[in-house]
Parts: C-alpha cells; structure tokens; sequence
C-alpha cells in the first residue's frame, strides 16, 4: 500500500454504483466496484441470464481520414482491409519489437472513419503511438475516452432487455457487427461485443445519459456486475487481460493470438519479428491450465521444473461455471500442448497443474 | 456488532474460548473483504502452534488470505465441512463457519493479545479509513 494520496478518476456512473452498493477499489487509477452482491453471484447471472458492467474507463480513439486504413494497417497485426461498415474487429497495436502496444477493438464506420476502443489505462499510451505513427499521413487521429459512458450488458436474456429500448435491430446483429441508433432516445453505438464469453452488447452513450441507461437495464432485470466477475467470465473465455497475460513484452504468437496475425497484409510494426516467429515458432507459448492438487495458481506465481524457473502465470482463479481451479501461463513452447503437467510455485510449495484445451467455456449458441 | 463472547486479533482472526479450548475463525467483517470463499487449507490436528503462525489459508474467488493462530495451542478438531462447504465461512462466520478449535496453552495470551469485540469493531473503523 501506498501512502501516496492519490486522486481517483471515476465514471459518469459512480455515483449511482455508491448508491447500488458496490465494493469500490482502484483499478488502474479509477474507481471502480469489484463487485456488488458477490462474485459468484453475479457470475452466474451473466452465464444464465443477465448483468451489466460499467466499462466507462474504457478509452476510444477516432482515426478519420484518407489515410486512416493506412494507418491502421501499419499501426496493427490483425487485417483491417477485411472490416466493413458495421463490423468490429479484435486487434493488436504493435511495438516493432512486436510487443504490445495494447489489444484493441477496431469499429468501421466508413472505409475512412474508424472507431477504436482501449484498455483504460492504456489509452494515453496508444492515442500518443497511433498520433506518431500518423506523422506524415494524412489522417486525424483524436481521444474521444471523455465523450462516452459505456456500458456492457451480457448474458442469454441481453438482447430481449435491450431490444425494447433502442431502435436498432438487435435480432439480425451478429457477433462483432454494431450500429448506430438511438438508445432510451438518445444517439448510441450499439455493438455486439462482450468481454465474458456469452452473448450481449457494448453500448456507447453520452456520459450524462449513462445513469439514466444503466438504472433503466437495472430496473429492467439486469444485475449489476463488478470488476470480479468481469475477470473471472473472461478468463473462463480466454480472453486475454492487457497487463496480466499481454504487455510490451508478449507477442501476439506467444499469447496464442495468432488468429489476429496477419503478415501477408502488407508492412506493420513488428511484422519481421511476427514472420520469424512464426517460421521458428515462438520460443514461449500463453497455455490454459487447470489445477490438479489443490491450490489457486494466480497471476506472477513461478512455474518450476527443478530449481529452475521455466514460466510464469499470468491469469488464475476458481471458475465459477466449472467449479475448479483454472489459468494461463506462459510455458516453454514444447511444454505447452494439453495433457502436459507442470508444477506451479504456490507461496513456497510446488502444487500439480494441467494444460487443458482452451477455452475453458464455451457458450452453446 | 462484533459479538462480545469472542477475541479477536489484528489480522481478523477471532477465538472463542470456551473451558481450555478455543474455536477460531475470521471475523464477519473479514469475510466480507474476501469475497466469496471457494476454499481452504487448515492445519493437520495434533498441530502445535504458536501466537502468530501460519494456521491455513483462505482462498477466495479474488484472493488469498492467511489464517493465523491468534494464541498458541494444539489443533484438536478442524472444521471438515468446510470442505464441502466453503461458503459456510461467509454465510455464518461465527457459527458453522468456524475453521480451527485448539487447546489454549497458556489462556493469559487471550487477554493480552487479543481484542475485545468493542475494540475490535474501532479498530476496524481506523484500519478502513
């Protein structure tokens, strides 16, 4: 603990999460709730029917003009090409090291209006690296975190409590398409995207209108959802956290992410690095485990082999969904196919885990 | 309220001494900065400890915690339910959800090391703020 008096930022929504309840902490430098009636709770109320998380830390970025795909496509790994009007796209911003800048989502608005959103405490960071990146280009690149409260309403029942509430056509929208339209009578993107492994949507509102939306989804059905179920849903899904499982020292190879790697698109930062490792393969690899003795692998603990130390966890937590211990870690390449056992440094004693197949949930669509 | 019958230590511990034997446990207020319990690790019986060792460990969905011995004394009987049940600790900290009964070694230790519920409940309201 710091003695440090800091200021916390908070969201549009604090206020109305002080009045809910919610178990504030600083996460990253705001305030936000880790939780409300309790973790397992609202766990379950995601994966059986609904809750709503405040994401409003969560930053965006605005690329417009000519060369904004250019720029895009020189900054990122994953095709930006290949996005339409109307579809989002999961995506890494680069270091030419190949290291994380940041794990991003990428909205097309128009083939020359981009919408981006970043991780909270990284948006500073990326708006200074894409701006740089853009020197030269013809291209506006602008931090928009301050213009929206967003919100994240997941679970099976999203879509039949939204609907009634905005005019955009939730049953045709697909898995990372958004669109754009009104929501309780006033303009918001409405995406569906999640961060949890099941079904749901981001929607992007004005912050003064944030409250009004969320007390309104609230009053609706939805359970209010704090920053422990939000972590233990998207380590069940295997979505990975900037800062636990990626940062400027991973490689979207090493992190299992090569489905956003795209070295045939042309030059980006980091492609060399990308194209070696994927020729000599990585020489680590992130890998979901599951505890076989008893025990809570969690992030930073050592993975021994002997004296020696040979990986690291990044993630780790009791799933909820399937009532065991669970994880991910970075292991030497050749150690880390499903079946292989490794033993995890647990406050000084060494504890069994297993590689398992990925993800550890899988939503029946 | 904290309940007065118990004593209870810095690190949130509280013990129930009833004849020569102590029922330990995490306070109410312990159990609700944990979170959800999903396990724990207690000592074998027949454990000898001192005031201050490492008695088990608490895992929570967020965290782990350490469970320490608030006096010394020997381990005569674990909570077994608990592992079935974890959650016993949030739902009924100071009844089913005890951890640990041990025979106090020296009973003037409650006293001097330990807390009243009263000075407890202050203690906590300084710590949180």
């Amino acid at each position: 603990m710091s003695d440090e008096v800091t200021t916390l930022k908070k969201t549009p929504l604090n206020q109305l999460e002080h009045e809910l309840g919610g178990k504030m902490v600083d996460f990253g430098g705001w305030e936000l709730p880790v939780q409300f009636s309790g973790i397992l709770e609202e766990h379950a109320a995601v994966r059986e029917h609904v809750g709503l998380f405040d994401v409003s830390h969560m930053g965006e970025l605005t690329v417009k003009g000519p060369d904004a795909l250019a720029l895009l496509q020189r900054a990122t790994c994953n095709d930006v090409s290949k996005l339409e009007n109307g579809r989002a796209q999961y995506n890494g911003l680069l270091y030419p090291t190949a290291g994380f800048v940041d794990d991003i989502l990428v909205y097309q608005n128009a083939a020359d209006d981009f919408f981006v959103v970043v991780n909270a405490s990284n948006s500073d960071k990326d708006f200074e690296w894409i701006a740089d990146a853009a020197k030269g280009m013809d291209v506006e690149v602008r931090n928009v975190s301050a213009d929206y409260a967003q919100l994240a309403l997941q679970g099976p029942e999203a879509e039949r409590l939204l609907q009634p509430m905005t005019d955009v056509d939730l049953a045709p929208m697909k898995y990372y398409r958004f669109g754009t339209g009104k929501v309780d009578g006033v303009p918001a993107i409405v995406s569906r995207t999640g961060y949890t492994g099941e079904d749901g949507f981001e929607v992007y509102v004005a912050p003064s209108e944030g409250p009004r939306i969320m007390r309104k989804l609230l009053d609706a059905g939805a359970k209010p959802c704090g920053l422990g179920a939000r972590d233990t849903l998207r380590l069940e899904a295997k979505m990975a956290l900037y800062g636990n499982d990626i940062d400027q020292t991973t490689t979207p190879l090493e992190a299992d992410l090569g489905w956003i790697v795209k070295v045939e698109k042309g030059d980006f930062f980091g492609r060399d690095v990308l194209q070696r490792e994927k020729a000599e393969g990585p020489r680590r690899k992130l890998a979901g485990f599951e505890m076989v003795d008893r025990g809570i692998g969690r992030h930073g603990y050592p993975i021994v082999d002997g004296s020696e130390e040979v990986g690291v966890v990044t993630s780790g937590t009791h799933s909820p969904t399937l009532k065991k211990a669970i994880g991910l870690a970075y292991l030497p390449l050749g150690k880390s196919a499903p079946g292989n056992e490794f033993m995890v440094l647990i406050r000084g004693k060494e504890v069994r885990a297993r590689v398992v197949p990925t993800p550890f949930y899988k939503r029946s669509r | 309220m904290t309940p007065e019958d118990s004593r209870y230590a810095k690190s949130h511990e509280y013990i129930n001494v009833e004849g020569e034997i102590g029922t330990i446990g995490i306070t109410d207020y312990a159990q609700k900065e944990l979170g959800d319990v999903v396990f724990v690790e207690l000592p074998q019986v027949g454990t000898q400890l001192e005031a201050g060792d490492e008695l088990g460990s608490i895992e929570s969905v967020k965290a782990v915690s350490e469970l320490f011995a608030p006096v010394g004394g020997e381990v005569v009987e674990i909570n077994e339910r608990l592992a079935e049940k974890p959650e016993l600790i949030n739902t009924d900290p100071y009844g089913d959800g005890w951890m640990v009964r041990v025979k106090v070694t020296d009973p003037s230790e409650v006293d001097e090391l330990l807390m009243t519920g009263e000075e407890y409940d202050e203690y906590v309201e300084t710590e949180s703020h």
